[in-house]
């Protein structure tokens, strides 16, 4: 919603005011203000808006510089990381976000996957439960013939077995 | 001249490939097998003609023949001569001519294995390799032309590459460059490798495809792509490591891997081939699970050409590149002719490949390969989901998103260590059964060594969790191997009397394929250890220091020595810092972040300074300087615990191919088979 | 089923490969296309909505005070508009793209720029006109439909004129 501000002389007027009130504390602020640290923090979250795909605290662009630049205003103005972030999403959209903000169809990025896992899932318990049925029809049919009972060798038995029809391949 | 010759051999090669994706296949429809060895000899001329035409561009490169526009747009005068041969694929039609070469080159080599057994493969298999190589010649030709050059026709310049009536040929006195990006040591060996195992992944899946038309169900295609599909597995981790590499070398963010949109199409199809390579191992053990190595190759392959398709048609690319490439709509009508016909012909074989599925436990190998597989493919459905999401959104909502690391960080993590897991028990458990008690007995010895592992580190302060988890699951897949080999050698040392010696390189031989793989493993995790590292324990800062002051980070202190700006013999302006690296008050060490600015291009690039360590990196960036540098020099420091067993663990990969592609003795491999069915007919 | 969800999904690709390549080769919005409307708010907080301009020729020009290519051209739009202000016929937007807004105030002053500029909030106006970089210039006509599409910068005044000049009677 946007208020049609007619730029009236008071309100310049006011404006000056408020500037001339605000200069002190601004360079107050500059002073003590916002070590490189802490915008590279709120930075790293972001993304550049014109470059594809670099972090904002890793692009070296002038613009980039800039963009910095405004984290470091709006933490000396006070701002919070969250509000930081949502002024960039206004002002230049969702891409400068690492991720697509959780609303409206964004959602479909969070769900998909998890509907695929959960599916995926559900048909491998589905799938290793028929083929464990199919194991034990197996066992039972051909246990007495060829196949000897899992438990009765053991492991070493096996890789010895293994050793001789080795040997014999090769002879 | 040398431009006719290289567009002459090129369409010479494109004939003669059509020619033989038609005789192969007419040989086969009519029984006529000289038309089969015709189109063999077919695919072993493409090679050589097209080596010629790459062989004439590298001539035209290194000649400085800038009427062409290629050369023009990619080289200068002043790059040196490493430069010049990266250069070839430095931009979209050299590298698309280089991608061609390869794929002619695989197919040239294995026209000259014996067929004698496969005759049946034959055919088909040369009609995929000349076809795929048919349709990437095709956009050499007509799309994108390395040999076009530049002409003036009435006071215009116009790029063609026939003579246009009445035009001269014009030259730029110099060409623009590479991108500097480019122009890294990384850069000469990388993209070979990774085209190499995107191009490898060819020839399995030729021999699946054939395996799908001839409807021989048996193992044979599995046995013929095995070593191919290896080696590209190889050269595609190769691909992706020394990428992650360049990153960190050039990129200048203290990171190795940004799940970049281009990034991951060359992931996928490394995720979907590792599990193919599981797969395998699977039905070559047990002939089971038959459907999945024919599906996972089918998917890997057409991953690559989904990501060659996705990077090279302006799909993925950026706002600011008014380039617009116009192979777009013919390459999308291959992608489609080339899925709809894997996926065509594997509905229509699939019951052909149905196997008895038959798990006895849930700890058996079969079992665990089986669930690494589906864990790769989680990743990969994830990773497929996040490329082309920003798409779909921008279609239905207007907005561009990005989808970055923290989306893909959230399924990567439990991943990896899921895959960790799996990694403790597997060299343990056995085919088709283990107890759950025989297991225990095996693990319980490294299990107290991989609690002595962990507890070091918190000892030493480590509080977080998930840390402590994947350090212990990396101490406990190392101990697990350690172990594991120790039980073998005493084994065999038990039932022969040789000496230590013998005994190892007997097992090793014996069993080469399971120690190779445990080499491999044993390089994951050490990778793990790198990520594990760079994950949860980098830390970083930034500040604004003059001469002689400094900054803290970690354990170290780097003092700002002094910064020098020069210009260097080809073209370059260098402002290169001098860094002391201090610990404990005591100089260990010397780095130089550098930013290079070209002018021929009119780029920068930011050259991290690193002291690289097993323990940490110290990896430092050169981010700003003032007028007067003595008064004031921004730096960005990095601090990167374990990131170098990254590379550690990339070489013991390497060093595990190698051991599994020694020489063989055929009868091991034999031997190895005797478990499962055996039916080829000859 | 399998079949149905394997063909459903191989299609679902397929089909939306073909709309975002149909989407990336297209380009700009071409000549005789419908204007796409947006509301501009301008720096000074004023809104500007294009579908109220209908009858005027409407000059949309994109720019950023990064952009370096975009300062020769600034003066001479600058003069256009004075030049045709007097007429009230053909109305000036100025649309900054993904800026700063110290740094584009200091652009517009420095090139004394007098006519409306406003940010391009969520970057939605120049998606609507599929630009693809800056700077970017979109003349409309009295119909709200675009009349020409200058892609890079105007390289004179009367290279401006010259656009705008057949729209008037």
């Amino acid at each position: 919603m946007v208020t049609e501000i007619k730029k009236t002389s008071w309100v310049a007027a006011l404006s000056i005011l408020l500037v001339v009130c605000l200069i002190p504390a601004a360079v107050y602020a500059q002073g003590s203000g916002p070590s490189d640290d802490e915008v590279n923090a709120v930075a790293k979250q972001l993304y550049c808006p014109v470059c594809e795909n670099i972090p904002l605290d890793a692009c070296g662009t002038t613009a980039c510089e800039q963009w910095r630049g405004v984290i470091r205003d709006r933490l000396a103005e006070g701002w919070s990381e969250d509000q930081i972030k949502e002024y960039f999403v206004a002002q230049y959209g969702d891409r400068v976000l690492a991720e697509p903000p959780r609303e409206g169809f964004n959602w479909v990025v969070y769900i998909v996957p998890m509907v695929i896992f959960v599916g995926g899932g559900v048909l491998f318990i589905t799938g290793i439960k028929r083929w464990r049925d199919s194991g034990q029809d197996r066992t039972l049919r051909r246990g007495g013939k060829k196949v000897p009972e899992p438990d009765k060798l053991s492991d070493d038995d096996i890789k010895r077995v293994e050793e001789e029809l080795l040997k014999r391949s090769k002879g | 001249m040398i431009a006719e010759i290289g567009f002459g051999s090129l369409f010479i090669s494109l004939i003669i490939s059509v020619y033989g994706v038609i005789a192969a296949i007419y040989g086969e429809r009519n029984h006529q097998r000289k038309w089969v060895f015709s189109a063999k000899q077919a695919m072993r001329l493409v090679f050589p003609l097209l080596t010629l035409s790459i062989g004439s561009l590298i001539f035209l490169i290194l000649n400085n023949n800038f009427e062409v526009v290629y050369v023009a747009s990619v080289s200068s005068i002043n790059m040196p001569v490493y430069l010049k041969i990266t250069a070839i694929w430095g931009g979209q039609a050299g590298s698309m001519l280089f991608w061609s070469w390869l794929l002619a080159g695989f197919g040239f080599i294995v026209t000259f294995r014996k067929w004698d057994r496969d005759q049946d493969f034959l055919p088909w298999v040369i009609a995929i390799c000349l076809g795929t190589i048919a349709f990437f010649v095709v956009l050499n030709t007509f799309f994108e032309n390395p040999f076009v050059r530049y002409w003036q026709v009435n006071q215009e310049i116009v790029q063609s590459f026939v003579h246009p009536p009445g035009g001269i040929q014009v030259a730029p006195r110099n060409g623009g460059g590479l991108n500097p990006l480019l122009r890294h040591p990384g850069m000469i060996i990388h993209p070979p490798m990774q085209y190499l195992g995107f191009v490898a992944f060819i020839v399995p899946y030729a021999f699946a495809m054939a395996s799908l038309i001839t409807g021989r169900s048996d193992d044979r295609w599995i046995q013929l792509s095995r070593p191919w599909a290896i080696w590209a597995w190889l050269f595609l981790s190769l691909g992706l490591i020394l990428g992650a590499r360049w990153a960190y070398d050039v990129l200048g963010w203290g990171g190795y891997w940004g799940w970049d949109p281009v990034e991951n199409s060359a992931l996928m199809p490394w995720l979907s081939g590792t599990a193919f390579l599981h797969a395998v191992l699977i039905q070559e053990k047990r002939n089971m699970f038959k459907q999945w190595p024919i599906v996972l190759i089918i998917v890997t392959y057409n991953l690559v050409i989904f990501g060659t398709f996705l990077t090279r048609s302006g799909l993925l690319s950026s706002v600011h590149s008014f380039a617009r490439s116009s192979i777009g709509p013919i390459f999308l009508a291959f992608i489609a002719l080339t899925f709809i016909a894997s996926f065509w012909l594997l509905s229509s074989r699939w019951e052909k490949f149905k196997s008895r599925q038959v798990l006895t436990s849930f700890f058996s190998k079969e079992a665990l390969i089986l669930i690494t597989i589906i864990l790769f493919l989680g990743m990969l459905v994830t990773t497929f989901w996040g490329v082309i999401f920003p798409n779909i959104s921008e279609l239905v909502t207007g907005q561009k998103v990005t989808v970055g690391p923290p989306f893909y960080e959230r399924v990567a993590g439990p991943i990896l260590g899921g895959v960790l897991v799996i990694m403790v028990i597997c060299p343990l458990a056995v085919w088709s059964f283990v107890s759950f008690k025989h297991l225990g007995k095996l693990l319980w010895k490294p299990f107290i060594v991989s609690l002595l592992g962990v507890l070091l580190p918190i000892y030493g302060g480590l509080t977080k969790v998930p840390a402590v988890i994947a350090f212990w699951l990396v101490a406990f897949v190392l101990a697990v191997n350690g172990f594991e080999f120790i039980r073998r050698t005493r084994l065999r040392r038990r039932s022969q009397s040789e000496s230590l010696f013998q005994t190892i390189s007997g097992v090793f031989q014996r069993n080469k394929r399971s120690y190779s793989a445990m080499i491999i493993h044993v390089g994951m995790v050490f990778m793990a250890l790198g990520i594990i590292g760079i994950e949860f324990f980098q830390t970083e800062t930034q500040g604004t220091i003059a001469e002689g002051q400094e900054l803290q980070l970690a354990s170290y202190t780097m003092e700002y020595e002094q910064l020098d700006i020069f210009n260097t013999s080809d073209d370059r302006n260098v402002a290169r810092a001098v860094i002391l690296v201090k610990k404990d008050g005591q100089v260990i060490d010397e780095i130089y972040p550098r930013r290079d600015f070209y002018y021929d291009s009119n780029q920068q690039v930011t050259i991290p300074g690193v002291r690289s360590t097993l323990v940490d990196d110290f990896y430092t960036i050169l981010v700003d300087w003032k007028a007067v540098t003595s008064e004031g020099a921004t730096f960005k420091v990095y601090h990167n615990p374990l990131v170098k067993w990254l590379w550690i663990g990339a070489w013991t990969i390497i060093l595990g191919v190698v051991v599994t592609s020694l020489p063989d003795n055929r009868s091991t491999r034999a031997g190895s088979r005797t478990r499962g069915r055996d039916g080829h007919r000859n | 089923m399998k079949k149905i969800l394997l063909w459903g999904g191989l299609g679902l690709l397929l089909l939306f490969l073909t709309i975002g390549l149909i989407r990336s080769q297209k380009g700009q919005v071409s000549v005789g296309e419908i204007a796409p409307d947006f509301e501009l708010i301008s720096f000074a907080g004023e809104s500007y909505q294009l579908s109220e301009y209908r009858g005027s020729v409407v000059v949309l020009n994109f720019w950023a005070s990064w952009c370096d290519t975009c300062k020769p051209e600034a003066k001479d739009l600058e003069a256009a508009y004075q030049y045709y202000r007097s007429r009230g016929d053909v109305i000036f937007l100025g649309v900054d793209y993904v800026d700063t807004e110290p740094e584009a105030l200091g652009y517009l002053e420095e090139f004394g720029v007098t006519y409306p500029n406003g940010p391009d909030l969520r970057t939605e106006i120049s998606q609507a006109y599929r630009v693809g970089g800056v700077p970017e210039t979109f003349i409309i006509d009295q119909d709200g439909l675009i009349a020409h599409v200058q892609i890079g910068p105007f390289r004179s005044l009367e290279d401006i004129l010259l656009r705008i000049d057949p729209l008037l009677d």
